[in-house]
């Protein structure tokens, strides 16, 4: 009996030490809900390299091993734990996630979303619960555009500075298009990126005669069909939007057939395909990176940038493309906030308004260059982009990018308060090249 | 002995409401979607009662998730009450139209040709660039007859909302399922030969089916959007459709509870899964399935003690 009741209070004394552990652990920790795609199309291209190169990021960050002004340890000294969910499964699945993380699992902010119907559907819920949210990655400019968010934030630059950057670089380079067609994914994504790419040309090149714009389904995997219609239009240029293995199987069945010797071939964010593509990825592709990412920031290079560069490519073997410096921007900006609200509260961890004070039109440096809450009233991040050329260097075995032109955040994406799209039509009022 | 179901729907109304308050918020979400995806499910179990299984019941939610967006973006009309009823119409409309048509077929014709039909509607919705494309639009959080809540209690006002709804609906089910044509359309499923010759319309009894289970896709489809707070056109995608089938598979057909509970087992699962496994979470969702499907064929109704209460006519939604 005697036994029973001293291992019962051995036992009770175990774990009231590692409760009170857990707690005292918990009160030095920063939890960090991070979403992204493990799983689906969105894994390969965008999924599994941003989070690759976030555990990566926040395990150099836990051990104090970046430069200044990012040598404090972890957020401020507060050691990051992170939370990885699956983002697969629609906006309605990552609603209730999202709450999970936030009412379960009591993290202190969400960095996450690379689908834009989660990025337009997972705000609202942030606002009402009052949950500090980073939106890392997706393109839609209608996060900001349609409404205002007090907790809401997206670090990266909405995707209309992608097509007009690319519209820009064919300008500059005097480019000859007497005419473009297009082969976009039939989705958000696609249909916006195709708009925004006519609009500009509209503006930029007015001669260029728009043929046909082909929308195959997204995830089709086969594009024998467009690539018949676009050899019979015979256009001077093609562009296209397509990402991940779609955009791999496109490049891989039309460069077979010699399009690319007939054609410019323009892609918006074509970049992370190089690792797989290696050698298939044909010379003189006109590519841009949604942002001064991967290749276009090697490139440039700077102390951060070679850093995490080199420790990726120890890590996981293959350079990191635009995923990961999207996670990166995302990552560091939290953590110039989360430092700067603990500066301002006296040294304690900030709750979200302290959080959503200190992120408001906030500025910070990221591999990718200067980040700038300066859209959706201080919410919304501009970033400075880059479009280059695809060269294969033979001395080295490896994909370079070529005569590579950077763009001022302010020349590519509009003012505060004006539609993208608005402003595209309008012709770039107001932009700072 | 008989227990008069109206009883029974009071008490499982009463214990519902008291555990909605004792559960953490992140629990009462999940059960509020649990039992407005239930809804859409009993509509594919009172399909299988007739032997027809619709893997199109997208369409429905679809519709009604849509009319919920739509009217409280265009006409600001943010009523619940009123948002449930018009879909109701909405829904159930569209089900009277397709319901002849598609009481011809039975089998593997009825679930693609229900599966086709919610096919277009995505197919249309995300073409749809005004209706927001493929990233679809956010809903306005909802009214209770001029009660504005927000934050907790607008959960927990939804919470009681799809209870009371959920309980009503299983009553009338339940009263529907052990009324004559209830008991016919089991007849349906074992020999449609001889309904005919017993006078009854088989078709007749396929269509009331359809449109029944329409317009509970329609009420499951308002609620979640507005619980939700965002519509898309996944709402009306195969997999979606493809879940709902799931939950009703794993109910099976004999007890109504049993749908629900399917429905909130399925999505603690899933959750926790998600959770634990980030990289392996649909792989622990298969496996569970196919547990279930291996240990009970027909389905977590099949267990004794809801068959007890099925033969006594109870309609309880959760254990």
């Amino acid at each position: 009996m005697n036994k029973y009741l001293k291992a019962a209070l051995g036992g009770v004394a175990a774990l009231a030490t590692s409760v009170a552990l857990t707690t005292a652990a918990a009160a030095e920790e920063f939890k960090v809900g991070i979403v992204t795609f493990l799983s689906g199309g969105a894994a390969e291209s965008f999924g599994v390299p941003a989070w690759n190169g976030g555990q990566l990021l926040i395990k150099m960050m836990n051990e104090g091993a970046l430069p200044a002004p990012y040598d404090q340890k972890g957020f401020g000294g507060l050691e990051i734990a992170p939370l990885v969910i699956d983002e697969a499964g629609g906006a309605t699945k990552q609603v209730q996630e999202f709450r999970n993380l936030v009412q379960r699992e009591n993290v202190d902010a969400v960095l996450g979303y690379v689908s834009s119907g989660d990025c337009l559907a997972v705000p609202p819920v942030a606002e009402e619960l009052k949950a500090f949210l980073i939106l890392y990655d997706c393109g839609t400019p209608r996060v900001f555009e349609e409404a205002s968010y007090n907790y809401v934030f997206r670090t990266a630059a909405h995707a209309a500075m992608d097509n007009i950057s690319l519209a820009k670089y064919i300008q500059s380079r005097g480019i000859e298009v007497s005419s473009f067609a297009g082969v976009n994914q039939d989705y958000a994504w696609g249909q916006d990126s195709w708009a925004d790419f006519v609009a500009s040309m509209g503006h930029l090149m007015p001669d260029a005669e728009q043929k046909t714009a082909l929308f195959p389904k997204i995830f089709a995997g086969q594009y024998g069909t467009e690539i018949s219609a676009v050899m019979r239009a015979r256009p001077a240029l093609l562009h296209s939007s397509l990402w991940g293995g779609d955009l791999q199987a496109f490049m891989l069945q039309s460069t077979a057939r010699g399009i690319h010797e007939r054609m410019r071939i323009a892609l918006a964010a074509g970049d992370h395909v190089i690792p797989q593509l290696g050698q298939k990825m044909p010379n003189g592709i006109i590519l841009g990176a949604r942002g001064v990412n991967g290749l276009a920031a090697k490139a440039r290079g700077g102390e951060l940038t070679d850093l995490l560069w080199d420790a990726y490519i120890k890590e996981y073997g293959v350079f990191p493309v635009q995923a990961p410096f999207r996670m990166w921007q995302g990552l560091l900006g939290l953590k110039t906030a989360v430092e700067k609200a603990m500066a301002a509260n006296g040294g304690k961890k900030p709750n979200a308004d302290e959080l959503a004070a200190a992120m408001t039109g906030l500025s910070w440096e990221a591999p990718s260059g200067t980040i700038t809450m300066a859209l959706g009233g201080g919410h919304q991040a501009i970033q400075p982009n880059a479009i280059g050329v695809t060269k294969w260097d033979e001395g080295s075995g490896q994909m370079t990018l070529d005569d590579v032109e950077y763009y001022d955040a302010e020349c590519v994406n509009p003012p505060d308060g004006v539609k993208a799209v608005d402003w595209i039509k309008a012709g770039f009022p107001g932009a700072k090249c | 002995m008989e227990k008069s179901p109206v009883l029974v729907a009071a008490v499982t109304l009463t214990g519902l409401i008291v555990l909605g308050f004792a559960l953490p918020d992140w629990a009462q979400f999940l059960m509020t979607i649990a039992l407005a995806k239930g809804l859409v499910s009993l509509g594919i179990v009172a399909g299988m009662r007739c032997g027809v299984v619709s893997f199109g019941q997208g369409l429905y939610f679809c519709l009604g998730a849509y009319t919920a967006g739509l009217m409280s973006r265009w006409t600001g009309v943010t009523d619940v009450f009123l948002l449930t009823f018009l879909s109701v119409i909405v829904a159930g409309g569209v089900g009277v139209i397709f319901g002849p048509l598609l009481s011809r077929y039975r089998g593997i014709f009825f679930a693609m040709l229900s599966l086709s039909l919610s096919m277009i509607l995505f197919g249309a919705l995300a073409k749809t660039t005004s209706l927001g494309g493929t990233d679809g639009v956010n809903v306005a959080a909802p009214t209770f007859a001029g009660y504005a809540p927000e934050g907790g209690a607008l959960a927990t006002a939804l919470y009681l909302f799809i209870v009371t709804v959920t309980v009503i609906i299983g009553t009338v089910m339940r009263i529907v399922f052990d009324s004559q044509s209830g008991l016919v359309s089991l007849a349906v499923r074992s020999n449609e030969l001889r309904v005919e010759y017993l006078g009854s319309s088989a078709n007749g009894i396929v269509a009331v089916s359809y449109v029944i289970a329409a317009i509970l896709g329609g009420v499951g489809g308002v609620v979640t959007a507005l619980a939700i707070g965002h519509v898309d056109p996944e709402y009306a995608f195969w997999t979606t459709s493809g879940e709902f089938v799931f939950v009703a598979i794993l109910a099976g057909y004999l007890s109504i509870p049993a749908v629900f509970v399917a429905s909130i087992v399925l999505e603690v699962v899933r959750s926790f899964s998600n959770l634990y496994f980030p990289n392996t979470w649909q792989l622990v969702l298969g496996v569970f399935l196919l547990v279930v499907i291996l240990v009970r064929p027909d389905g977590i109704g099949s267990i004794k003690l809801w068959r007890r209460r099925e033969s006594a006519g109870a309609a309880e939604p959760s254990a």
